[in-house]
């Protein structure tokens, strides 16, 4: 009897969730595509089409903005978020004062919704309110900061606004992973006579590679899924020159009654996420292997 | 939905009880005007439903321009727990009407008369496949130039009528040190300001040719190249920091005197009224350069949907023919902004402008200039009103010349 609770209550207390997890990502997953392989103008048709929907898409113009603008910001917003979260938790690893407020106000920004962050960095870095407003009744009356209403730059002030989001919470990351390291190994090699610099470029940071794997699956997730960030700062303008895959989605799956190219386009960012996470996390559970 | 329809077959029995009489029908209207005066309005229908015996439920969805209330509307449908009515408007009837969901209301047109008191063009866009299948609300002008009169006799210039007139205000403000155009760098403005230019170049009849039955030939035509020209010049008047500005602060500069002139449709109005401005003397509401002859429309609805029981179709037809009725248009349009649908509505209410409007639209009906407007989602379906949409932000926030310009209108409009 005890053995039959012991093999069976684990397995009932977790099949819900795992019911509701194959229906509801893997089950919608599956729908989103067929949906992506049909003529789906407003609602929802199950008729098999092929891969009209996929040739639209490509045709389109905006989408490829979108996706170029994805490449652009992923990329600008990961590799910042990389270093300057890792440069600030070095810095706050040498035993300073006030180490835990410090930490607390750069950890911060990552309570906020990135609606928040949207809305405010919109009004600071808009011209005729914010930053170049405030430069001008300084003084400064040559300053410029027009990136927000300058289509070619607006893409630039999202990784701005993103970064300032997220850095503090990979820095918190990274200052986890640093105190973990084993101190004896750093005693030694100060005894050896390192330099605390090569120290760190040598041992510390090499040993942070699991923690570089978490941060990067954390942030490209962030990148590829960001939606409300660029809704609230940007809303995908001016025109369409900040618009990111997710945008496109949804305005043409919901406001435009075009749902099977929304779900094509969707299931391009899908891929998009499997190309990135796929060769992730076949190195990372190499790495653990090895580990072993 | 279940639960749903449980919860309401427990307050209609509460109901049945407590009144000790029959359960009176009910009508669920899913409409998006949650906004002050709007929100007023659509109380004025409920009162007006109530006094008929008929219960109302309210499915109000905020958001602006309806897209969440659309997404509501999609899941009801798809649960086959359609509402009554909903704010529905222009060629996404059709598409609602492809989908075999839409009740036929003939009964009632017949009844209220539309055919002879509703313009030829409006009934058309209510209709599916010859039945009535819809009910017009209102109607609001888009084609409007709101304009400062104190800014003007600041710069030295005059009201203008045409192109030529409205870029030699639009100088004369610039060099005062004002901003000529105000304007909200968002994708519906833009197009609102493109569908304006468009008619005020080419005339309500190119408009149609190219804007609403997307014939190539007009789409590529100089008028249409020109028409680009006079929007790369409009560009110029506008100042830098208007990409996101919602509509309403751009109206405020207007408001306070730090510019001149806006294209914006008669929503507008509401926000000069409501700062304590009488029209036709602190602002002025000119057709946009030369559209005099020409009216563009964008008429909300209610789109009846299927009922299954007979009390359900009947409370429907009262609906649709109390929202025609002279009285209900007389409050409702009073407190948005608009105008009536209908022929036939006291005008004292209304001001300068609604009543300027009203004639225009009852002589532009009579003359062929009464044209759906493409930015409101009037004139062409949902895909290809985006597609054009999207070529006209990114001509208004880019360097793209306007034969480029040209080119890519083009392609948009043959999208499926």
């Amino acid at each position: 009897m005890g053995a039959l609770a012991d093999t069976w209550l684990p397995r009932l207390v977790l099949s819900p969730t795992i019911i509701a997890s194959l229906v509801f990502v893997y089950g919608f997953i599956g729908l989103t595509a067929w949906l992506s392989l049909t003529e789906s103008r407003m609602m929802p048709n199950f008729e098999f089409a092929g891969l009209v929907q996929y040739e639209r898409l490509f045709e389109i113009d905006r989408w490829w903005v979108s996706a170029a603008n994805l490449g652009l910001f992923g990329g600008l917003f990961i590799l910042l978020c990389l270093a300057i979260g890792l440069c600030m938790a070095i810095l706050l690893d040498q035993r300073i004062r006030h180490e835990g407020a410090l930490r607390a106000i750069y950890l911060y920004p990552m309570a906020l919704s990135f609606i928040v962050t949207g809305a405010a960095w919109k009004w600071i870095l808009n011209p005729g309110l914010g930053l170049e407003k405030l430069m001008h009744d300084w003084g400064f009356s040559g300053f410029r900061f027009d990136w927000l209403v300058n289509s070619d730059m607006a893409i630039y002030t999202v990784v701005i606004a993103g970064v300032w989001q997220s850095s503090g919470f990979v820095m918190a990351l990274f200052l986890a992973g640093l105190r973990s390291v084993d101190d004896s190994i750093i005693k030694a090699a100060m005894v050896d006579g390192a330099s605390l610099p090569t120290i760190y470029r040598r041992i510390v940071i090499p040993s942070l590679r699991p923690v570089f794997f978490s941060v990067l699956l954390v942030l490209s997730h962030i990148a590829i899924k960001s939606f409300d960030l660029v809704m609230a700062l940007t809303a995908g303008g001016p025109g369409t020159s900040s618009d990111v895959p997710a945008i496109f989605m949804y305005q043409f799956s919901f406001t435009r009654g075009q749902l099977g190219l929304g779900a094509a386009s969707a299931m391009m960012m899908l891929a998009t996420v499997l190309a990135v996470l796929v060769p992730l996390m076949y190195l990372e559970t190499k790495g653990a292997r090895h580990g072993r | 939905m279940k639960l749903n329809t449980l919860a309401l077959s427990a307050m209609a029995a509460a109901l049945l009880v407590c009144a000790a009489a029959q359960a009176a029908p009910q009508v669920e209207v899913l409409h998006y005007w949650t906004s002050g005066g709007e929100a007023k309005s659509a109380a004025e229908l409920k009162k007006m439903m109530e006094a008929k015996g008929v219960a109302w439920k309210d499915f109000a969805v905020a958001g602006g321009g309806g897209e969440n209330a659309a997404t509501a509307l999609k899941a009801r449908v798809m649960a086959g727990n359609a509402p009554t009515a909903a704010q529905i408007k222009g060629p996404a009837i059709q598409e609602w009407g492809q989908e075999g969901v839409l009740a036929n209301i003939d009964a009632a047109a017949a009844e209220g008369k539309w055919e002879a008191s509703l313009p030829p063009v409006v009934n058309s866009v209510m209709k599916y496949k010859g039945h009535y299948v819809a009910v017009p609300v209102n109607v609001h002008r888009v084609n409007w130039l709101w304009v400062n009169p104190e800014v003007l006799k600041k710069a030295g210039a005059k009201p203008p009528t045409n192109f030529a007139e409205f870029f030699e205000a639009a100088d004369k403000i610039k060099k005062a040190g004002l901003t000529a155009i105000a304007h909200g760098g968002q994708p519906w403005q833009d197009a609102t300001v493109f569908e304006s230019v468009v008619l005020g170049t080419g005339g309500a009849d190119f408009y149609k040719k190219a804007i609403v039955q997307l014939d190539q030939a007009a789409l590529t035509s100089p008028t249409m190249l020109k028409a680009f020209e006079n929007l790369a010049r409009i560009k110029t008047y506008i100042d830098k920091d208007a990409a996101g500005r919602d509509w309403n602060l751009a109206t405020a500069m207007v408001i306070n005197g730090k510019a001149g002139m806006q294209f914006m449709g008669d929503w507008a109005k509401g926000e000069f009224t409501s700062a304590g401005k009488v029209a036709g003397k602190d602002f002025l509401c000119l057709a946009a350069p030369g559209t005099e002859k020409a009216f563009t429309f964008n008429v909300d609805s209610l789109t009846m949907f299927k009922m299954k029981s007979a009390e359900e179709q009947k409370a429907q037809l009262t609906l649709a023919n109390a929202v025609l009725s002279p009285e209900f248009q007389e409050v409702f349009n009073l407190n948005k902004g608009s105008i009536p649908v209908r022929a036939g509505v006291s005008r004292a209410k209304f001001d300068a402008c609604a009543t300027k409007s009203m004639d225009d639209m009852a002589a532009t009906s009579k003359g062929g200039g009464l044209v759906p407007s493409f930015a409101h989602g009037m004139a062409i379906d949902t895909a290809k009103a985006g597609a054009i949409q999207d070529v006209v932000a990114k001509f208004m926030n880019s360097n793209m010349t306007p034969q480029a310009a040209v080119q890519a209108l083009a392609k948009a409009a043959k999208t499926m």
